[in-house]
């Protein structure tokens, strides 16, 4: 990927405790436009709560956020202040997310979860709404599902609609929050494909997953979370032939 | 009294019983969200408040409560109210059911998952938005049962209306019956209660289909 590309995400020192346990310890991060950041390693390292403070789903407690140069969140006297709820609106346009759990509305059809945010928050007309979600429908091979319920989908079906949801906001960033942890072999392979199509796409991705061998090919990228901080970052090939003895003891578990 | 006589009075009666019923239900399930908001606001103060009243409310006799409601303005006030009967039922039904009604709001929106909250925010609703649009819709189909007990019960709480002396069926019914020296009349509203809460649950049953296009 292209050094010279935009910083789309800056994190500087970020911290975030719960109660008194330090989740995240100073981590800083920058992704560039079209990059594809996968983040990995052991249950507990802070890989999501690290995602959900980018998120702004959760506060931090001191760092700096920065999203196209816009400050979302910075220090102040020894303390985190965000922006305005003006400001972090525009701010939030920037990003979508896709969670683990797809957190899709029940009680709306696919086609309403995907246009009810572009025509309520961006204020677009439905029929405009309509026809970006038909392609997009059309691009995660869904097309015949527009008037299905959640409910009536498979796992791997509601991950792409909630994908889909995602990208009808056209954002510039797409987080993924272990998006295939909640599905067999199987759907995962079928969410896994939409996310390689985006990559080709160029679009801007960092995402939170167990999966090392798509992590491996995808990413330009690779974090190594443990214990709150980055214990080693670098290219795929950097970090699957690490030197450093708990990244491969880490990496080693999912190649046996 | 001929029974026709006595049919005639009784559904006149009917027909106050099913307005004190409609008028409860209009005022007590807005309030009894608002109250619900109280409930779980993170202003100790409200919420304090927003326990307390349903404490009473749920801990005192419904009859006492309209009695209280009734009486209060002139013996506590000096206040005189003309034709202050039927609001007084009104108002008093309603802060009552609405107490009821918190909880079941509260039951409803607490059980909603986090990650509709997450998502709709991550999406840019701001809160009405997503307490409209995602949330309430949810809350409703949850809640539909326990709404459903509450109706069919103050269809027979109407009936605590007689302490007022208010010409509802069931004061009408006891009114004949004492009149007449004959159950008839009793029986006769009871069969009237029973089929207003078939109607109820009909219409219930109904309401819980019309939402099961989703799980």
């Amino acid at each position: 990927m292209a050094q010279n590309s935009k910083v789309l995400l800056q994190i500087n020192h970020m911290r975030k405790c719960f109660d008194d346990v330090e989740v995240i310890k100073d981590i800083s991060l920058s992704v560039r436009e079209g990059e594809v950041v996968s983040v990995i390693g052991p249950s507990g390292s802070g890989k999501s709560t690290l995602l959900r403070c980018a998120t702004m789903l959760e506060t931090m407690d001191a760092g700096e956020l920065i999203y196209l140069d816009e400050n979302a969140a910075w220090e102040e006297n020894g303390k985190c202040v965000y922006a305005s709820k003006a400001k972090l609106r525009e701010i939030h346009k920037n990003f979508g997310l896709v969670f683990q759990n797809f957190n899709l509305f029940p009680h709306y059809s696919v086609m309403k979860n995907i246009i009810d945010a572009p025509v309520i928050v961006e204020g677009i007309s439905k029929k405009e709404a309509k026809e970006r979600a038909e392609k997009l429908l059309a691009q995660l091979g869904l097309s015949d599902k527009a008037d299905a319920y959640p409910y009536q989908l498979s796992g791997g079906q509601q991950q792409r609609v909630s994908i889909a949801r995602a990208l009808a906001l056209q954002p510039k960033i797409l987080f993924f929050d272990e998006p295939t942890s909640a599905l067999d072999p199987e759907l995962t392979g079928e969410v896994l494909k939409v996310i390689r199509e985006l990559a080709k796409e160029h679009m801007t991705m960092i995402i939170v997953t167990h999966e090392m061998q798509f992590a491996r090919e995808l990413s330009d990228r690779i974090i190594f979370m443990e214990q709150g901080v980055i214990q080693a970052e670098g290219t795929p090939d950097e970090i699957f032939s690490s030197s450093n003895q708990r990244v491969r003891e880490f990496i080693g578990k999912f190649q046996s | 009294m001929s029974t026709t006589v006595m049919l005639a009075q009784l559904l006149k009666g009917m027909v106050v019983t099913a307005e004190i019923f409609f008028l409860t239900l209009i005022f007590s399930l807005p309030l009894g969200l608002f109250i619900s908001f109280g409930r779980m606001s993170k202003n100790s103060i409200v919420k304090g408040i927003s326990k307390i009243y349903i404490s009473i409310m749920r801990g005192t006799p419904l009859m006492l409560q309209l009695i209280v409601v009734y009486f209060a303005p002139f013996y506590v006030f000096g206040l005189k109210i003309s034709n202050y009967r039927f609001p007084a039922i009104i108002i008093a039904f309603a802060l009552n059911y609405a107490a009821y009604f918190a909880e079941i709001y509260r039951a409803g929106i607490e059980s909603i998952p986090v990650g509709q909250y997450e998502a709709a925010r991550v999406l840019g609703y701001n809160k009405v938005q997503t307490f409209c649009r995602i949330i309430l819709p949810q809350v409703i189909k949850r809640i539909l049962p326990p709404v459903t007990n509450e109706t069919i019960t103050l269809v027979k709480d109407t009936s605590l209306a007689f302490v007022l002396a208010h010409a509802e069926m069931f004061t009408m019914a006891k009114q004949i019956a004492a009149k007449e020296t004959s159950i008839v009349p009793l029986m006769v509203a009871g069969v009237f209660y029973y089929l207003f809460n078939l109607i109820v649950a009909w219409g219930m049953e109904r309401l819980e289909k019309a939402m099961n296009y989703y799980r």
